[in-house]
């Protein structure tokens, strides 16, 4: 969890971007106007329900967006300085499983269920360095091995479903650092594990991402993963980003009602509580985004303001910012 | 809004489907009523000077080898295209749909000794088995007809019912409900059945086309519905002599055969993506 | 099981791959066995589930002479109770005496010899081409998803699907052959032509000669693996794997052939393979229409003069064709699919 010293000009430095969906009821504003930083080498965490965006995010950092979604004109992307947005074809391909690294969420659906293990990492090896298959393949068993995978070589020839859950995981990890990416948008890896192997893997993420100075993005709704592993965070909530700010500072002080509202929500083993708390009401429809902050159907403070305009991201502290009107009225909040 | 509801506004919205749609009612239509006001399709008015005659005021799709009217002829055949193909679906699947629930359902033995048989029956040859069905028995009735064809295209329907109700027996559900003291002729009726429907009823919808041709394969061969009695099979196989004379007499009955199979299956096409619209066409 | 894994392991993944399918096809085989020996037995019974004796022709229909019946007689021990007819049925099955043609008066297995061939040869280019034509029109539709191709495409196969095969060998026979008069009219060669002919010329004959009816037959299966070919690349393209692999990095071409082709070729291939009594059936109506001789055109005169001989044996020819084409498909799945190999 210890990042580099100072942080030089950012790693990935992601500027409005806006993907929509057309569909038939309309066209879903998925992820609508999200900035984000990622510094080298330092573990970022964006966290967020389900529907709210954030794997979208992640596909369109790697420009994987296809029909009927597509990434909104004004959005830039930009990994060392390059817009990956404006790139042709080749070079977003170069980019893709070489620079920066996507792990999907389901281990099992990720992995082609007709392919060896083993081939399917000497493909990414191939498909960026000009190496012989014999090179690939040995480089595969190789990251196999680094993966923590026992008996590798044997392993590599196997096929999908013949290993378990974890193993899985693991191949995809291997598979997503066979070409040492300088980036790593980790989906949701451990959701569709056991606890113990949840463990396992992120010690495991961790001792690579040390050894090869990678950065990772964690996108997660675990907020116990986040507390753990990573340095800063972003908060997302239908398609926006709502606070952004330390680790540390948004489990101490959060300054979102959506925020505070997750923290509440997870129960905790020295708190005496005789019901679970939730938050009230659903996530929204990407289609029909409630008007003014898209929070304010579910949330206990929320006046008139709050209906009928949108808050900016505020400053609601050393780099810590929130988007809710609180930050600048906090008089307004309600208490329970 | 139900499922259901979805699903008809799904099919609503895409119009091959809906044109096949309003085809197999005109034709039923045109099945039902037309007969009544074409001339009879056995009469035979001038043996002689009407044969092979081309379209024409009085005969709008001509006349036949025979001197009947090609037009009504071919009227007549939409009835038994119609019926055998709609009958032996319907009675297909409801067969295929009892032995996958008896399968899925049952104990362990029970489904094995039933899909250890359909798979031996998937593996024999429908249609050799029913051309030497037809040649032995000459005389088989219409309703022979259909009851063979349901009872020799019933197997997949039966796979695809079996694995419905395997996957959602052990359905969160189906526990829930048994939990609250449903019994069991309650579950498969209010909670298994409507799963097992969309599945059926598309596999019904896109098996009448193939049955249509199935029957047309027969009597053109001059198995099955036997002249005199019109079908578009015999009809064909009636005016494959005269080709290169009298071309109508073969190609009124096949257009309309294209066009019936070509109805039904857009229809089944619609009823397959509205129902399942994970499917993307 | 831990002790033939190990043992495997050693061997390279190749020779993993080879054992696997073996073991599969061993099981297939006896599968194919069993549904052989249910055709013969359902074909007996209903060939003497029929009016009269059938063994012995209709007499309305052809004239028998005393002598045939007798040795038919003699042969299918007619007369004696069920089982011992089977028993003798089965025993000349066994020994490939099949009885006799009562429409050409020579033995059945004679006819068959001469006649197979020639239905192999355009049933299996039109099963070849079938697939060809349907997986390339499929993969294009898939890979232009949505668009005009796409469409106009999908409109056309959908149409052929719906056309009578024999319907469409009669409408190609007017048009091509009486019309446009642009390919023969029938049979498998000129007629008087092949006398010392030079094999190349003679196989250029038999070619063109063979164009329209395997198009006949070729034409709609071909309509019928690329609806499902689209089907099956579209859901395959649409797997997370695929994206996962362009989210490695791999061209798109890398992608639509080693990932979703892949994929999607099991189900093609398990379509190609019961697609067999189609094309045998297909052959009885098409091979008629073009005078072609072979197996098909047998079929059909033997179903018009009721000659229930000759329609028992290719019931039986049919069967095993059938379980072979099956045996044949599960077989290629098994080595497209590693999944399939491993259970049951």
């Amino acid at each position: 969890m210890s990042a580099p010293a100072a942080p030089r000009a950012p790693l990935l430095e992601v500027h409005d971007l806006a993907v929509n969906f057309t569909g038939s009821d309309g066209v879903a504003r998925a992820v609508d106007g999200v900035d984000l930083t990622v510094h080298e080498g330092e573990t970022v965490g964006l966290v967020g329900e389900s529907g709210c965006g954030k794997s979208v995010t992640a596909l369109a950092i790697l420009r994987l967006i296809e029909p009927p979604g597509h990434i909104a004109h004004g959005s830039s992307v930009r990994l060392e300085g390059r817009d990956l947005l404006a790139l042709g074809a080749k070079e977003i391909r170069a980019v893709r499983g070489n620079h920066v690294a996507l792990v999907f969420q389901e281990p099992l659906s990720a992995l082609n269920p007709v392919l060896a293990v083993g081939d399917q990492i000497a493909e990414t090896v191939r498909a960026h360095e000009a190496v012989s298959r014999g090179t690939a393949r040995w480089r595969a068993v190789e990251m196999l091995a680094a993966v923590g995978i026992a008996d590798a070589e044997r392993r590599a020839a196997a096929y999908p479903h013949q290993l378990s859950g974890g193993m899985r995981q693991r191949v995809l990890l291997a598979m997503a650092l066979a070409c040492r990416p300088k980036l790593l948008l980790a989906d949701e890896p451990t959701t569709a594990l056991d606890v113990t192997i949840q463990a396992e893997i992120l010690e495991l993420l961790d001792g690579l991402q040390r050894k090869l100075g990678m950065a990772v993005l964690l996108i997660t709704h675990n907020l116990g993963l986040v507390a753990e592993r990573t340095r800063r965070v972003y908060v997302m909530y239908a398609g926006q980003i709502v606070e952004q700010t330390t680790t540390d500072r948004l489990f101490a002080r959060p300054a979102h009602p959506y925020t505070e509202g997750l923290l509440a929500a997870v129960p905790r083993l020295d708190e005496r509580r005789d019901r679970l708390l939730a938050i009230p009401g659903q996530v929204p429809p990407a289609s029909a985004w409630p008007g003014g902050c898209r929070f304010h159907p579910r949330c206990p403070h929320a006046w008139e303001k709050c209906r009928t305009a949108m808050p900016p991201l505020l400053d609601a502290g050393e780099s810590h910012r929130a988007r809710c009107w609180l930050v600048d009225e906090p008089e307004r909040r309600s208490e329970p | 809004m139900s499922p259901w509801r979805a699903a008809a506004r799904r099919f609503r919205r895409n119009r091959p489907a809906v044109a096949g749609a309003a085809v197999v009612i005109a034709l039923a239509l045109a099945a039902a009523l037309g007969p009544l006001v074409t001339p009879d399709p056995l009469a035979q008015p001038d043996p002689v000077r009407l044969q092979d005659q081309p379209p024409s005021a009085a005969h709008l799709l001509g006349t036949d080898p025979y001197s009947r009217d090609v037009l009504s002829r071919t009227l007549h055949g939409a009835r038994v295209s119609l019926l055998v193909g709609v009958g032996a679906a319907l009675l297909a699947v409801t067969l295929g749909a009892g032995v996958g629930l008896a399968a899925g359902l049952g104990g362990r033995r029970t489904d094995e000794l039933l899909m250890r048989g359909v798979d031996v029956a998937l593996a024999l040859p429908r249609i050799i088995l029913l051309l030497v069905i037809f040649a032995v028995w000459e005389q088989a009735p219409a309703g022979a007809v259909v009851v063979l064809i349901a009872a020799t295209g019933w197997f997949q329907t039966s796979r695809i019912v079996r694995a419905v109700v395997l996957s959602l027996r052990e359905a969160d559900f189906v526990a829930a409900a048994r939990a609250l003291g449903a019994r069991r002729p309650g579950i498969v009726r209010r909670h298994l059945l409507p799963h097992v429907a969309a599945p059926v009823i598309v596999s019904a919808s896109l098996d009448v086309g193939n049955i249509i041709l199935l029957e047309a394969g027969l009597s053109y061969l001059g198995l099955g519905v036997r002249p005199p009695t019109p079908t578009w099979g015999n009809m064909i196989m009636d005016g494959k002599d005269v080709l290169f004379s009298a071309p109508w007499v073969a190609l009124a009955p096949g257009c309309a055969l294209v066009l019936t199979v070509l109805a039904f299956n857009l229809a089944g096409d619609g009823l397959r993506d509205a129902l399942d619209p994970r499917v993307a066409a | 099981m831990a002790g033939e894994r190990r043992a495997a392991g050693r061997a390279g993944p190749e020779r993993r791959t080879a054992l696997g399918v073996l073991r599969f096809a061993a099981r297939r085989l006896a599968f194919a066995v069993v549904s052989v020996a249910a055709v013969v037995v359902i074909t007996f019974l209903l060939v003497h589930a029929a009016p009269g004796e059938p063994m012995l022709g209709t007499p309305e229909r052809t004239l028998v002479p005393p002598e045939t019946i007798a040795r038919q007689r003699a042969l299918f021990g007619l007369g004696r109770p069920l089982a011992e007819q089977f028993v003798r049925y089965a025993g000349n099955l066994a020994r490939g005496e099949l009885g006799e043609s009562f429409v050409l008066h020579r033995p059945v297995a004679d006819v068959l010899r001469d006649a197979l061939p020639n239905t192999l040869l355009l049933g299996g280019t039109a099963l070849v081409v079938s697939l060809l034509l349907g997986v390339a029109v499929g993969a294009l539709q898939a890979a232009r998803h949505r668009s005009r191709t796409d469409s106009v495409l999908g409109a056309a196969a959908l149409v052929l699907y719906s056309v009578p095969v024999f319907w469409l060998g009669l409408l190609l026979l007017l048009v091509f052959g009486e019309r446009l008069h642009w390919l023969p009219m029938g049979g498998m060669t000129t007629p008087g032509g092949d006398a010392g002919l030079s094999w190349p010329r003679h196989a250029l004959d038999v070619a063109r000669h063979l164009v329209l009816p395997a198009a006949s037959l070729a034409l709609v299966q071909a309509a019928a693996v690329a609806r499902f070919q689209r089907s099956a690349l579209l859901e395959c393209l649409g797997a997370e794997y695929v994206r996962a692999a362009r989210a490695k990095g791999l061209s798109e071409r890398a992608v639509l052939l080693r990932h979703a082709l892949r994929g999607a070729l099991a189900p093609t291939l398990t379509l190609a393979g019961l697609s067999v009594p189609y094309f045998l059936a297909g052959s009885v109506l098409v091979e008629s229409i073009f005078g072609w001789p072979g197996l098909g055109r047998v079929t059909y005169d033997a179903i018009f003069a009721r000659d229930y001989n000759v329609i028992t044996a290719v019931a039986l020819v049919s069967g095993i064709l059938v379980a072979v084409g099956n045996l044949l498909a599960d077989v290629a799945v098994a080595v497209a699919d590693p999944r399939v190999r491993l259970d049951r």
